[in-house]
């Protein structure tokens, strides 16, 4: 760990003042700024402590939990705000009874202590477990230090991803709860120098193309305020389903968020995530065209859950990953279906 | 002496007691090493190696210099002279470290920045830059560069041969023959691999934590060149061991000599990455085995070939086939073991070390053949079973497996098993039964200790021996109270500190043997002292009696017929203060120097495998049940069954934890544990414990542990096996063998992973 200043924003404004400076803006990407936010802290300064991540100046948004701090539903939806806890997200009766696949992303993320500290902000920009990226004596790890290689690709890669990935990076997102919001369709509120934004959330992340160490496409300096979930006739019917290795404290080898809108048996409308084993989190289009219009079936489950790994990569350990990923998605289908709401 | 094996009416052996020390853990107030307290600490921090093979051309060390707050920067070129070589967990050369610029494995210790500050040193040691001359390394079996070594009969391991198991084998009408192999695996106890050393001119004294207080204290004094009585170690509790604090590391000179050169206390914390290179781990294993039977299931041939991982100086070695030979009735018999030397550090003990990985494969071939057969498998066990040792005739101490199947099969409900593969099943769920035996052999060692009594009746006993986390002051304490007639919370224990009577490192599930048996034949040296000044005194209602009438019970000296002369006026005769003694207990088949061999940090075992008298081994057996589900086929094991038979159990509270937490290690072994080696570059990468899994709260569900009754005046004069290496033995076969019972699919390679069942 090397020496930072810490900083303490009261405010939006005051955050976003310190965050600017202009060696910030000149950063590569949001991740690379010498100038971070502080939110729970369990990601950064995890990586702070392993030199991965070397910010000069840390700038705590906590107190920004007054007005980034609320959870509302309504008939247009649900709205989070980034300093938003986990836990408390995961345990509000409106998220519980409309949107469980939300709940259940964060029910299954990590542990209570870390859902306790951990806010929904920082969640959703944590950052690749790859082992070859949280090692700094790896030297080749293009998301760490472009240009220089990368050591997953012929090394021990079982956690890594088969979705998205490209010849530069094959680096998972590990977060349960983006692939939710990804399934579902949100939005999430920026506030930067410049202004406020809107982004769709499937493009807050990008790809890993030739510049994994990009990662999102917010600005160096930017600041999430928060995540908006519209509201529609399939959240209530709508799940996340983690498979891992133990029943608990571990990230998802592959996982599904799925929500139905039913009609009788046939899909009006079918929302799909997947997470684990994807470079971003992940909404399947495909997918979802799959079982549009169509009964939902163990065929069509089945169907769908090939269109959604047509075009997987794989590398070494990660051989059986699409495989896995196929069956989650179907069992999480017909878990939905047959749901009773 | 005590000669009626263990518990006695009206005893404490054999009572369920909570610890002594219990509050005091879990109030905070147990001084781990690290908590000990110290004068202006300085701080250590390593600089580890990021190749496995290769040399140190140079270093760059000004960057770190210039960190505020560093003191010093130990590396090759600077101290590599100071300290002779460490030793291996088998006592015969290992890797080395600053001693050279040579680099043998990955996370080799390099440097040692010391600073005023923890985050100082850290800092400073993120700044090293070592320029490294890089070999190619080789990782582990079937890498290039390997060297394989058979390996020969020594003090400490054999590999036994009977009748001809080739030919028996090639005849026999019912054959299995299968390959095996177990992980690399680490201990990762929840305490760091610490060390604070502190100088009092020539005097050192080490605040570590360890199972061996006295191997530890002759180790660094033979290394640093001092003098024994100028070392002590202290070790009050150890924060977990299971085998990983068993041996001495090079860490520990290293820091006493930056201790030296800072003219400061210096306090070491490594991290938990680099807690997997600096000590030891269990290596990867392979296994061949071949089982040849009887359309009745009598064996006709066993052989059992091993390969083990190790690093390039050290042929440290675990030879399980020590034991697998000694499994079941088989008059044709072949085990042989090879190391195979490889660029990586020196494993060592991790919980019941040989048997572990051992008996996996035994275990999962005695399934595998009952399954071909048709035969239950536990009924094939008692086909096998017997009651002397099959490779040389001699009896066992006591055998009770067969009555350890049948208690734990009903309470499992194995009846309730069908026996075809796949057939049982609850919603998405296949369910499977397995079950293996476990066993661990009976050791004990030389052991010393102190101790005295006063005439109110407080007893204190002093011995150096080891709070692992198995309750070993209680269980002092427990003996001491029962052998004296006291009350349990009348005796004071101390240890944890090399200033005391020496006694063997705590493992191989031979501390509760050698301190217990010690302990009684003090207290039987006191009852002694006591009952002959009662009969020699002119007045008092034993004058003239039989001293061996006498017997210590209620705070008494109590003679035939009940006559009670109070506690204190028995003592009071001979001192009015305490009366102590200072006893030496060398079990029988050991060396009569052996406990003067204890006072150099010389330790010798009786092992259970290889006395003369009798073949010594507690055995037990192991159920559980798994679940698969049929799609995405996550393993879950919800429930298990283990059974036990040990000999006396001292503290029933304790050993039950023992037994379950050595069974939920068996899941875990089984199921989670891996440490994934990249091949290229001969490294571990998954070294933290969110990516090293071990089982959370979550996947362990009922677990039910049974104590089979059993008296065994044979195997030491308490009748005591140890128990805490027997629970995780058998639990990894059962846990495979279940797998296949619930899938279909058997799974020789461990850990059993969704991939392998997609
Ligand atoms: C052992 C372990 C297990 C875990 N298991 C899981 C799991 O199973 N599933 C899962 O989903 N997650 C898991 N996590 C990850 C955990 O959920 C995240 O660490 C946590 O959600 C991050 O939130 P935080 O508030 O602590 O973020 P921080 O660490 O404070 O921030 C993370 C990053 O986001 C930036 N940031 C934070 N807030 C904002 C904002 N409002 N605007 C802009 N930038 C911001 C920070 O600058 C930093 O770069 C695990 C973590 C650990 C340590």
């Amino acid at each position: 760990m090397r020496p930072f200043r810490y900083e303490h924003a009261t405010d939006r404004a005051q955050a976003l003042q310190l965050a600017t400076t202009p060696t910030a803006a000149a950063a590569a990407a949001h991740v690379a700024a010498p100038v971070q936010y502080l939110a729970g802290g369990t990601t950064l300064i995890d990586l702070m402590k392993i030199d991965v991540m070397r910010p000069e100046v840390l700038v705590d948004i906590n107190a920004l939990a007054g007005q980034h701090g609320e959870i509302r539903a309504d008939d247009a939806g649900l709205r989070l705000g980034a300093l938003v806890r986990m836990a408390d997200a995961a345990a509000h009766p409106a998220v519980l009874r409309d949107y469980p696949a939300i709940a259940q992303s964060l029910q299954l993320a990590a542990s209570p202590q870390l859902r306790n500290m951990a806010s929904l902000g920082g969640n959703v920009l944590q950052r690749t477990r790859c082992n070859y990226f949280r090692d700094v004596t790896y030297a080749a790890c293009n998301k760490r230090s472009p240009g220089s290689g990368c050591a997953a690709m012929e090394g021990v890669n079982r956690r890594l991803a088969v979705l998205g990935v490209s010849d530069r990076c094959i680096a998972n997102y590990p977060g349960d709860f983006a692939n939710a919001l990804a399934a579902l369709g949100a939005a999430v509120d920026v506030e930067g120098p410049k202004g406020r934004r809107v982004m769709a959330f499937e493009d807050l992340h990008r790809l890993p193309g030739e510049t994994p160490h990009v990662e999102t496409n917010l600005a160096p300096g930017e600041l999430i305020t928060g995540f908006s979930v519209p509201a529609g006739p399939w959240t209530r019917r709508s799940l996340y389903l983690k498979i891992r290795d133990r029943q608990s404290y571990e990230f998802a080898l592959a996982s599904a968020a799925v929500a139905l809108d039913l009609d009788g048996g046939v899909v009006r409308e079918a929302r799909v995530g997947l997470g684990g084993l994807s470079a971003k989190p992940w909404r399947s289009h495909e997918a979802e065209a799959a079982l549009r219009g169509k009964p939902l079936t163990e065929a069509s489950a089945q169907a769908a859950a090939e269109a959604a790994f047509a075009k997987a990569v794989v590398h070494g350990e990660t051989r059986f990953k699409p495989e896995l990923g196929r069956r989650t998605l179907v069992r999480a289908l017909l878990q939905c279906a047959a749901m009773e709401i | 002496m005590a000669d009626d094996a263990g518990r006695r009416p009206g005893g404490h052996i054999g009572q369920p007691h909570v610890r002594i020390d219990g509050r005091a853990k879990v109030t905070g107030q147990a001084r781990y090493p690290a908590d000990e307290p110290t004068t202006n600490p300085a701080w250590a921090y390593l600089v580890i190696s990021a190749i496995a093979r290769g040399r140190i051309r140079g270093m760059q060390l000004e960057a770190a210099r210039a960190v505020p707050g560093v003191l010093d920067i130990l590396n090759h070129a600077n101290v590599g002279q100071e300290v002779k070589s460490p030793m291996g967990p088998d006592g015969k050369p290992t890797t080395t470290t600053l001693e050279s610029d040579r680099v043998w494995h990955d996370g080799q210790i390099v440097a040692v920045v010391v600073a005023d500050s923890f985050e100082a040193a850290r800092e400073a040691a993120y700044k090293v830059v070592v320029d490294y001359e890089a070999e190619t390394p080789s990782a582990t079996f079937d890498s290039p560069g390997v060297q394989a070594e058979a390996l020969k009969t020594d003090a400490t391991h054999s590999y036994p041969l009977k009748g001809d198991a080739a030919a028996a084998f090639a005849a026999a009408p019912v054959k299995l023959d299968a390959r095996y192999e177990t992980p690399t695996q680490h201990h990762n106890p929840l305490e760091l691999f610490t060390t604070t050393c502190v100088w009092d001119g020539p005097k050192l004294t080490i605040y570590e934590p360890t199972q061996s207080m006295w191997g530890l204290k002759a180790a660094v004094a033979r290394q640093l060149g001092l003098d024994l009585v100028n070392v002590r170690t202290v070790s009050r509790f150890a924060g977990g061991g299971f085998g990983g604090k068993g041996a001495p590391t090079s860490r520990t000179a290293w820091i006493a000599v930056a201790a030296r050169r800072v003219k400061r206390p210096v306090k070491l914390v490594p991290t938990r990455d680099q807690g997997f290179t600096i000590a030891t781990y269990r290596a990867e294993t392979q296994h061949h085995i071949q089982l040849g039977a009887e359309r009745s299931g009598r064996l006709l041939a066993l052989s059992h070939e091993g390969w083990e991982i190790s690093s390039r100086p050290s042929s440290y070695n675990v030879s399980g086939t020590t034991t697998t030979a000694r499994m079941y009735a088989c008059p044709n018999i072949a085990t042989k073991v090879s190391v195979v030397h490889a660029d990586r550090n020196t494993p060592g003990f991790m919980r019941a070390p040989p048997d572990t990985p051992y008996m996996f494969p035994l275990e999962c071939a005695m399934d595998e053949l009952a399954h071909e057969l048709g035969i239950d498998p536990i009924e094939l066990r008692r086909i096998n079973d017997t009651q002397t040792d099959p490779v040389d005739g001699k009896p066992y101490s006591s055998r009770s497996l067969m009555k350890c199947f049948d208690a734990a099969a009903a309470k499992f409900g194995w009846a309730r098993r069908n026996p075809q593969p796949g057939s049982m099943r609850d919603g998405d769920w296949l369910v499977g039964y397995g079950c293996a035996t476990s066993c661990y052999p009976s050791n004990i060692g030389p052991a010393t200790a102190r101790l005295s009594l006063t005439p109110q009746g407080k007893a204190a006993i002093q011995l150096a021996g080891h709070e692992i986390g198995t309750g070993a002051y209680t269980l002092m304490a427990i003996v001491v109270a029962d052998r004296l007639g006291l009350a349990v919370e009348d005796v004071q224990v101390t240890m944890g500190d090399s200033d005391l009577p020496p006694v063997p490192g705590a493992g191989g599930s031979n501390n509760a043997a050698s301190t217990t048996n010690v302990a009684a034949k003090a207290c039987e040296e006191i009852r002694h002292k006591l009952a002959l000044a009662a009969v020699q005194a002119g007045a008092g209602i034993f004058a003239g009696a039989d001293p061996a009438g006498l017997k210590l019970a209620d705070r008494a000296l109590v003679g035939p017929g009940g006559r009670r002369e109070p506690l204190a006026t028995a003592v009071s005769r001979i001192s009015s203060g305490a009366i102590e003694v200072h006893v030496e207990n060398v079990p029988q088949g050991l060396a009569p120097d052996a406990a003067a061999a204890l006072y150099q940090g010389k330790m010798s075992m009786s092992r259970g495998a290889e006395r003369k008298d009798v073949t010594a081994f507690a055995f037990g057996a192991q159920f559980v049940e798994v679940r698969v589900h049929r799609r995405t086929c996550e393993i879950r094991a919800p429930r298990a069954v283990s059974a036990f038979a040990a000999g006396t159990i001292v503290n029933p509270l304790a050993a039950h934890s023992q037994y379950q937490g050595g069974a939920i290690w068996g899941i875990s072994s089984a199921l989670h544990e891996a440490t994934e080696i990249d091949r290229r570059v001969a490294r571990y990468v998954n070294d933290n414990i969110a990516d090293y899994l071990i089982p959370v709260n979550a996947d362990i569900g009922e677990m039910d542990v049974i104590f089979v009754p059993e008296e065994d005046h044979r195997v030491n004069p308490l009748g005591i096996k140890g128990i805490g290496e027997i629970g995780i033995v058998g639990m990894n076969a059962a846990v495979a063998n279940a797998v296949f019972h619930a899938t279909g699919r058997r799974i020789r390679k461990l850990p059993i992973r969704i991939e392998d069942l997609l």
